[in-house]
């Protein structure tokens, strides 16, 4: 049976973004948590399962369960899970799974990192051998994404600069956004090359920062202080391993991802009121946008323009500004922007009678995908 | 000549046979031995979890079917070549491969370039399948040859 609207997410926070000297991902992790569970209203003793995701800093054995002694709770289940990019999504839905077997009652879902003051991990890492050709961290493989893009759709440079233009509009309206300041299409243009045909302006920021949400029974929330933010919709996918493995590199996982999503919460992307659109790389929401139907496959780079994403927009995007520039952490801020959204708590960037959101997280080079589907 | 600084690939039991043939100069890859299905360097079949297989020669030739320029500075041993390309290679057999392409100015790369390997010898033990513009024109659907030796 259906889990639509089943469970809901009753708390979500995240920590301040940015250098933060002398964090760590223990801290930021649990203070995110902390901070989520305030927000629920929700006493600690009810949570009965800690889900995390790796931190991209270094592999810690044990994770989950440090997080979980850490903050005094003795959880049913426990678990890291390495979905890459994809994790923290999925652990909103591994939760809403596991409550729906009878295992837990309600699970704080939480995510630190630092990779800003400490190790860089994963960002200069590389994948099997390909270390050996000078291939590492995750923007050349995205550049060769977007290249084949330009190559079979004719996406221009400058349809990517709409969307980091569109972000940091947004952003420019979120006090804890990390990037405030207008851009134009120029400076995106004029923003030196990471990784040919990728600006450094089509790369997001790699920050510091947590987030965290607590996600409980659609019966247990509504006797809680927040309003309510159900899942109506989940899915995921997770297509290949290595780059060269895949059939195309022009669709992605978010295809499968958002059908299982989009079909479980029984509405079509045109009912969407505000979408949550990891974007990593600028090329990345254009693909997601596509793959999700919001338009058809190819034509993300002109879909993305005429102001269609930004504030006053049809289809406001990345509201905080995203992974580009409000914060380069791994999407559960993401989340949490959605429930912010759909709760009214917006100020000055508040979709207005936001009802629906999609939230799309997606790692590796485009090798994960998960989607939440959300309602107030 | 001064030492090679880039990294190296970390050779496996399952990648040996691929690394030892590079050596001969021959490029090969692993062919399923109940459905015929090509793979780099993997202990199973994908297609049809067989596990038996044999190592059958490429042809070397190929498209490139996509690069990249990297301004980025990863790593000390490549960063006098920035910007170096990065590329991935469609084998005329269906295989692809991450690589670089030699022998041609970044400004000249094309998707869909007919290419054909080249070896480069960094160490003793190691030598890079890279690429090059092909002399002979590259064709699809290509049988992989039997290795011999």
């Amino acid at each position: 049976m259906s889990l639509k609207d089943k469970y809901a997410i009753v708390g979500a926070a995240a920590t301040r973004f940015g250098r933060l000297p002398g964090s760590t991902t223990v801290g930021l992790t649990v203070e995110a948590a902390k901070l989520a569970i305030e927000d629920s209203g929700i006493d600690k003793s009810e949570i009965d399962c800690v889900l995390t995701k790796f931190p991209r800093t270094g592999f810690v054995n044990l994770y989950a369960h440090r997080i979980a002694q850490h903050l005094g709770i003795v959880p049913t289940i426990a678990a890291e899970i390495d979905n890459a990019g994809a994790t923290n999504a999925t652990l909103v839905q591994y939760a809403a799974m596991a409550i729906d077997a009878g295992m837990i009652k309600t699970a704080v879902c939480c995510y630190g990192d630092n990779p800003v003051t400490a190790a860089r991990g994963t960002y200069e890492g590389s994948r099997g051998n390909s270390a050996a050709y000078g291939l590492f961290g995750a923007a050349a493989g995205y550049a060769m994404i977007t290249l084949r893009h330009m190559h079979e759709f004719g996406t221009t440079s400058r349809q990517l600069g709409v969307v980091a233009v569109s972000t940091r509009k947004w952003a420019s309206l979120n006090p804890n956004a990390q990037m405030r300041t207008p851009i134009t299409i120029e400076d995106h243009q004029n923003s030196r090359w990471v990784a040919w045909p990728l600006h450094l302006l089509d790369c997001c920021l790699v920050s510091d920062g947590g987030a965290a949400v607590v996600v409980t029974s659609a019966e247990r929330a509504r006797s809680l202080k927040q309003p309510p933010v159900y899942v109506m919709g989940m899915g995921q996918m997770h297509i290949a391993w290595e780059l060269t493995h895949r059939p195309m590199l022009t669709e992605a996982g978010g295809r499968q991802s958002g059908e299982l999503a989009f079909r479980m919460a029984e509405i079509t992307p045109k009912d969407v009121d505000v979408a949550q659109i990891y974007d990593c790389f600028t090329i990345t929401p254009i693909m997601t946008l596509e793959d999700y139907g919001f338009c058809g496959k190819g034509e993300g780079g002109a879909f993305v323009e005429g102001g269609r994403i930004e504030p006053g927009g049809e289809l406001p995007m990345n509201t905080s500004g995203g992974l580009l520039s409000e914060s380069g952490m791994a999407g559960m801020q993401l989340i949490v922007e959605a429930v912010r959204q759909l709760r009214g708590e917006c100020g000055e960037r508040q979709v207005k009678d936001a009802e629906i959101a999609c939230v799309s997280l997606q790692g590796g080079i485009m090798h994960t995908h998960s989607t939440l589907i959300l309602r107030r | 000549m001064t030492e090679y600084n880039k990294p190296l690939p970390e050779v496996t039991q399952d990648e040996k046979p691929f690394w030892d043939a590079c050596k001969r100069h021959v490029l090969s890859l692993q062919k399923c031995q109940d459905c015929g299905s090509l793979r780099l360097p993997s202990p199973i079949c994908w297609n049809c979890l067989s596990m038996d297989s044999e190592w059958v020669t490429m042809s070397g030739r190929g498209r490139l079917y996509t690069w990249t320029l990297i301004y980025q500075r990863y790593h000390p041993g490549f960063a006098e070549d920035i910007p170096y390309n990065v590329a991935i290679v469609e084998l005329e057999e269906g295989p692809r491969l991450v690589t670089n392409i030699m022998g041609c100015s970044n400004e000249d790369l094309r998707i869909g370039m007919e290419v054909e390997v080249v070896f480069e010898d960094v160490t003793g033990e190691i030598a890079l399948p890279k690429f090059r513009p092909a002399v002979r024109p590259v064709q699809t659907g290509v049988t992989a040859m039997k290795e011999e030796g």
